[in-house]
């Protein structure tokens, strides 16, 4: 049995003259879908399948699924007699583009019986004379295949050792993702070997030393792994201490290594080739001097054993010297070993006659953490989730390590500057960069996945929001999350009413809530408040509506803004909640404050028709029912629509207060949502409120509380408490409240499905402002009782599950890009169409 | 809603006669929207009233999206919440009117011929009419026609009496006319104060609008705004209507102006109405085109194209071998296609003109690689700290061998006469900036990212304010490109 090992992600050409068998190989050893087929090509694009004049087109199409299947990380056998030369070319490219490595498999069967399989073929047509060109095709194509870049060649000669074959996946050498670490990671060493003992051993791992007094092994008492980043020699004072320390720990199991440039300019010079003595490597080879020649073989060998890159944990990390775009994780090729070592150059050098090197992890967007050396800088940065660590020890800087997965770094000082750097140690981009976002995060049709769910955004909403959020909203790197839209409750068959609380404790109850808070509904305007101690990484804070606008403008946000710092301050939430920002949900009241034109142009609008109007029309038919005409019917309908008028006219009017700046102006809050490094989605509405009190309670005046009512929904007597509770509630002007989970904003089902947040339940008059002063007229109720709920539960879903998402973005600190693509989704959410009313 | 007509004429009460409706009598018609009712609060020898009051199903109204018995187009009713078309008069004021007195509005009658064709003492009166333009809109429509006009505008809340008066108005109309020739005024002005239709306009409205005007729309020194708002502004529509009119007329003059809601006109922006500022707009135009040809770019972007009335000037010019407009309102972008009639061009014109969905604060890699950039009158919208993402964006991703940038001169506002103190010329404009700021904003932008630049302005240089438009030409330092980024 011939085993033939093929890496797991490769690009695999079958060789082989018409009937070989690769077809029936590629059956018996591969999945159906990962076999692309010539003649299948030449049927999709000609319908036929041997229709030769289609060769070209076919193999284009080819190449083209090939490319995309090797871009998604997929196994591909191409299924072609791949017997010259200028075919192969094209997939020994494709699988370059792709960075995946191309095998061969020569399937090699005596001509009778190549020719007995075509003869039985009805379909295949050619003559012997094709087969005998294609016999010669072959036997020239051996020698070749290595040359022209198949990495691996497996040749099965005759029908039995075809028959014979099994075919064994081995893993790339950079597939350690079976590695969960725990890892510390060591940034640029540079010979800095004192250092270097200095944060292993803060790090916690214990030095095993030799006779000699020095350091061969280290290892951490709980089992972590140390992974070095390259670069251990040049230019500091003990490459070879370094070499021995690194090369005894990955003996030992304790730590796992990259290679660095500095490396590779040593292995090279090792073995022999015109290396330039410059950047530190005249020292090394000093110091190497001095130590036997087995020291010097076993450090030649363990730099050539070097894999330039490693996949880790699962996925989840990724370490290489200079870095690595996303494309280039877990592939293997020449380029991605060279931007692994050197990173990714514009090709020019800077005023210091150094190459200057382009800031791939600008762009970067993948989820895998990325840690890397390389470029010196004074702080480490986490730059859309990639981080360097190379700190500059060897200038004078110092020696970092990140321990993952906890995200700390740990750093020790240099002892001295062993080595002045070329050019002074500056950051390599513009002061976080990672606030630059692409139009390509955010546009498009887009699925996302979160922890909370998954949804596609069609591109015409994203077309949408991107107007919305590009001329009218807040900066994202402020814009941090966005109310999600909420929906009301059932609707209600109690005589006279639209929605009733009966209805938003069924609809709990049914989800399998069992206790609930109901809050008052306050009529304002939803105000989002980022509000930070003191001026910082969100410039102060900022207020914002419920479509990411700031809320009034600058002067009175400010002025707002301050307000809340000064209450927050009071109430000494800073130091009790361990943050220096925090973000609240709140309302801000009155409506007229931020509504007064849509107030004044529609609502009052409305009214002022109905009060001209109601009152003509019954004079006109009082005088005609004292004519004695039969008026009566019309009459009262038309009373009714005046007291109907009235009322409404009493609903909006409720809503309007005098504000004069920020005079007038109260702010109700009822959650509070994040905080540093904390979403508190997880807290119950209990803990909410009890802050919201102690704001209220800091400044009585500008904050205004929310009234609460705790409902067990299996306590009908607290049901209906809760019932009268809401009547006298909107008796009183009210809009109506909000039905919660009491557990909190992230609320579960017992099944495990997210809660609806919120359900609202609009008092009857209220309504009148919302479907018409009339609505309440048993036809038009009717009617309305036919609206459907269901698009805007799902819209409501699914903005909530965004913001969560959002709010666990923000306390992860992920890059700008995650999260603005969150928030950006609400947005484009909300261009769903739904009956705006509801 | 309602409408109410009262006649002295003697015997008053032959005024059930014209209209066919008996005055002792109450009577019902449906309509599409509910039901039309006719009675007489006041029936004697010396004066006689006729009511016609429209009492409107709210359900078979326009009102939220989604409802399936709504008929109405957008516009007509006041918003997707509430709206006030059960109280207000118009157009479906004048459908009950055809459809109750149909043979008053032409004229017959088959008891009284001879009053029907007489001048009568009449008075009309809607006590809620949605006059846009204001009470004295209604002068000037009605008053041509032998109306004396009382339009006392309604308040909008005697609560909150600083909010001021609503858009209605009670109006009271009185004269001697014919009972036909007054209905049919009613007919066709009322909704055309309104300003708006409950049906989708066709184009056998003109027919309808040109019968029901007969005899006095052609001589009506407001049948340009008469036949454009009773068309709901449909120019083409509009257009026919007039050219007909014309034909009825002795002596032709220019139709009368619509001046007073430029908003809804579907014309260019107001601010063109000035022609010094439209010469402004073509100049701004040309001196943008002028720095390019300069810069010898091939390759350009129109970033902020809106409409594409710089695009279309682009797209003329051979030496432009490509040509992207880009914007972030597909609108604009709808609006700028038709304008380029991209459909109609033949493919090899067409291959050089692009359209993109773009927002400039978003690095954008498919704006990469051109020779020049435009940003005519567009940095204004955005907020100022939107700013320093769109100059990443533009100065330092998309890095164009040549940056035109237009903006307005906050100085010059004070030669704009109505320009108050510390308005800006657009409502959109988040800022305007005096020269010094915008000196200052080009100077660091283009140190920033390797620029040079060269400052300008257009139209007259004022002494002591500048021109009314400051102009900047950035040209890449391509030997400092690259470490500048």
């Amino acid at each position: 049995m011939t085993v033939l090992d093929i890496p797991e992600l490769a690009l695999v050409a079958l060789v082989g003259v018409s009937g070989a068998g690769k077809s029936t190989f590629a059956r018996r050893h591969f999945a159906p879908s990962q076999v692309l087929s010539s003649d299948m090509f030449r049927g999709l694009v000609a319908d036929d399948e041997n229709d030769q004049s289609a060769s070209a087109d076919a193999f284009d199409a080819l190449h083209h699924v090939a490319g995309i299947r090797l871009r998604r990380g997929r196994l591909t056998v191409v299924d072609a007699t791949n017997l010259q030369p200028h075919a192969r070319a094209g997939l020994i490219r494709v699988a370059r583009e792709h960075d995946v490595l191309p095998v061969a498999i020569v399937l090699d069967v005596p001509e009778t019986v190549a020719w007995e399989r075509t003869e039985a073929r009805a379909d295949r047509t050619h003559g012997r004379q094709v087969l005998t060109r294609m016999r010669r095709d072959l036997r020239q194509s051996y020698g070749r295949l290595a040359r022209e870049g198949f990495r691996k060649v497996h040749v099965l000669h005759g029908v039995e050792e075809i028959d014979a074959a099994e075919v064994r996946y081995e893993k790339l050498f950079n597939d350690r993702r079976e590695l969960t670490g725990p890892f510390d990671i060591v940034g640029d060493v540079h010979g800095c070997r004192a250092e270097l003992e200095a944060l292993l051993s803060r790090l916690g791992y214990a030095l095993r030393r030799d006779d000699a007094g020095r350091p061969v092994d280290a290892s951490h008492p709980a089992g972590r792994t140390a992974v070095f980043v390259g670069d251990l020699v040049d230019r500091g004072p003990d490459s070879p201490g370094v070499l021995r320390l690194v090369m005894g720990m990955v003996a030992a199991g304790h730590a796992i290594c990259v290679p660095g440039n500095h490396e590779q300019k040593l292995l090279r010079k090792l073995r022999g080739r015109d290396v330039r003595l410059t950047h530190g490597l005249a020292e090394t080879m000093a110091q190497l001097a001095a130590e036997p020649a087995e020291f010097v073989a076993g450090a030649e060998a363990f730099i050539d054993g070097l894999v330039s890159h490693y996949v880790l944990d699962g996925g989840r990390l990724v370490v290489a010297h200079a870095g690595l775009k996303e494309a280039y994780h877990g592939r293997a090729s020449g380029r991605v070993r060279s931007f692994a070592l050197y990173g990714e150059t514009t090709g020019e050098t800077d005023e210091y006659g150094l190459p200057v090197r382009y800031p791939w992890a600008r762009d970067y967007r993948g989820s895998a953490m990325v840690v890397y050396g390389h470029t010196p800088t004074p702080e480490p940065e986490w730059v859309n989730n990639t981080i360097c660590l190379d700190t500059g020890c060897v200038f004078g800087g110092t020696l970092t390590a990140l321990r993952y997965p906890e995200k700390e770094l740990v750093a020790v000082p240099a002892e001295r500057e062993w080595y002045a750097p070329a050019r002074p140690l500056v950051p390599p981009a513009p002061a976080r960069p990672d606030t630059v976002l692409d139009v390509a995060d955010v546009t498009g049709r887009r699925h996302l996945t979160h922890a909370y769910g998954s949804l596609t955004v069609p591109a015409e909403n994203a077309a949408a929001a991107l107007e919305v959020m590009s001329r009218y909203a807040l900066d994202p790197g402020r814009l941090v999350w966005l109310p999600p839209t909420m929906a009301p409750c059932s609707t209600s068959t109690v005589a006279g009413f639209l929605e009733h609380p009966a209805q938003a404790f069924a609809d709990y109850r049914a989800a399998g809530a069992d206790r609930v808070v109901c809050e008052d509904k306050h009529m304002g305007s939803r105000a989002v408040v980022l509000v930070e101690r003191e001026p910082g990484r969100f410039g102060g804070g900022a207020v914002h509506t419920r479509t990411g606008r700031p809320f009034f403008g600058p002067p009175l946000d400010d002025e707002l803004l301050a307000r809340v710092r000064a209450a927050v301050t009071t109430a000494g939430l800073w130091a009790e909640l361990d943050t220096d920002w925090l973000l609240l949900d709140t309302e801000l009241l009155p409506w007229s404050a931020k509504a007064g034109g849509l107030i004044r142009e529609q609502y009052a609008s409305v009214g002022a028709a109905g009060r001209a109007a109601l009152p003509a029309v019954l004079a006109t038919l009082d005088a005609a029912a004292g004519r004695g005409l039969p008026v009566d019917g019309l009459r009262a309908r038309m009373a009714e629509r005046a007291a109907e008028v009235t009322a409404y006219s009493a609903a909006y009017r409720a809503y309007v207060g005098p504000t004069d700046g920020l005079r007038g102006v109260t702010l109700a809050p009822f959650a509070v949502l994040a905080g540093a490094g904390t979403s508190y989605a997880d807290r119950d509405h209990g803990w909410h409120l009890a802050l919201a009190d102690r704001l209220r309670t800091a400044d009585p005046e500008f904050f205004t509380p929310t009234r609460r009512l705790v409902v067990e929904l299996a306590d009908e007597a607290a049901v209906s408490a809760a019932t009268d509770w809401w009547l006298t509630l909107t008796a009183a002007g009210g809009e109506g409240m909000v039905v919660k989970p009491y557990a909190g904003l992230a609320a579960r089902s017992p099944k495990g499905s997210l809660l609806q947040p919120g359900i609202k339940c609009r008092g009857r008059e209220y309504l009148r402002i919302i479907y018409g002063p009339g609505y309440t007229e048993p036809a038009q109720l009717a009617a309305l009782r036919k609206r459907s709920l269901g698009r805007k539960r799902g819209l409501a879903l699914r903005e909530h599950g965004l913001g969560l998402a959002a709010l666990d973005a923000l306390a992860e600190d992920a890059p700008l890009w995650r999260r603005h693509e969150l928030v950006f989704a609400i947005l484009a959410c909300e261009s769903e169409p739904v009956d705006p009313r509801l | 809603m309602l409408l109410t007509l009262t006649t002295t004429h003697r015997p008053a009460t032959d005024l059930g006669h014209l209209l066919v409706k008996h005055p002792d009598r109450v009577q019902s018609f449906d309509l599409p929207a509910g039901t039309a009712h006719v009675f007489y609060p006041e029936a004697d020898e010396a004066r006689c009233t006729a009511a016609l009051l429209v009492e409107v199903d709210p359900l078979k109204l326009g009102g939220g999206r989604g409802r399936r018995q709504s008929t109405a187009p957008e516009g007509f009713t006041l918003g997707q919440y509430v709206n006030d078309r059960p109280y207000a008069a118009s157009s479906l004021l004048s459908s009950a009117l055809t459809k109750v007195f149909r043979s008053a509005l032409r004229g017959e009658s088959r008891d009284r011929p001879e009053l029907a064709a007489t001048d009568l003492p009449l008075t009309v009166r809607v006590p809620v009419l949605r006059c846009r333009g204001g009470a004295e809109l209604a002068v000037r429509v009605f008053a041509p026609l032998g109306w004396t006009v009382t339009a006392t505008p309604v308040p909008l809340d005697e609560t909150y009496p600083d909010w001021g008066d609503s858009r209605y108005v009670d109006l009271t109309l009185s004269g001697t006319l014919r009972l036909a020739d007054a209905l049919n005024h009613l007919y066709v002005l009322l909704p055309v104060l309104d300003d708006a239709k409950h049906y989708w306009v066709a184009p056998d409205e003109v027919d309808k609008l040109l019968r029901a005007g007969s005899g006095w729309l052609a001589d009506h020194p407001e049948r340009g705004l008469i036949t454009r708002r009773y068309l709901a502004h449909r120019r083409a529509l509009a257009g026919a209507a007039l050219a007909r009119l014309a034909e009825l007329r002795l002596a032709d003059e220019p139709p009368a102006d619509d001046s007073v809601d430029p908003g809804t006109a579907g014309d260019a922006p107001a601010g063109d109405a000035d022609p010094r500022r439209a010469s402004l707009a073509v100049r701004r135009r040309e001196a943008v085109l002028a720095a390019l040809r300069d810069s010898g770019a091939s390759r350009v972007l129109d970033l902020g194209c809106g409409g594409g009335a710089l695009l279309t000037a682009l797209a003329a010019d051979r030496r432009f071998t490509e040509v992207v407009g880009v914007d972030v309102a597909d609108r604009s972008l709808a609006m700028a296609a038709r304008r380029l009639r991209l459909d109609r061009l033949p493919e090899r014109q067409r291959d050089r003109i692009h359209l993109r969905q773009s927002a400039l604060t978003y690095r954008d890699d498919r704006l990469r690689g051109y020779d020049a950039a435009v940003l005519m009158e567009v940095v204004e919208h955005l907020d100022p700290p939107r700013l320093p993402a769109l100059e990443d964006a533009v100065f330092g991703h998309a890095r164009p061998g040549t940056v035109v940038v237009t903006t307005p001169n906050v100085e010059y506002n004070v030669r704009y006469e109505g320009l108050g103190p510390g308005r800006f010329r657009h409502a959109d404009h988040r800022f305007e900036w005096t020269r010094a700021e915008f000196a200052a904003w080009v100077t660091r932008v283009a140190a920033a990212h390797g620029y040079t630049a060269t400052i300008g302005g257009v139209g007259d240089d004022d002494p002591e304010v500048g021109t009314p438009t400051q102009l900047a030409i950035f040209t890449r330092d391509d030997r400092t490109e690259e470490t500048s980024r």
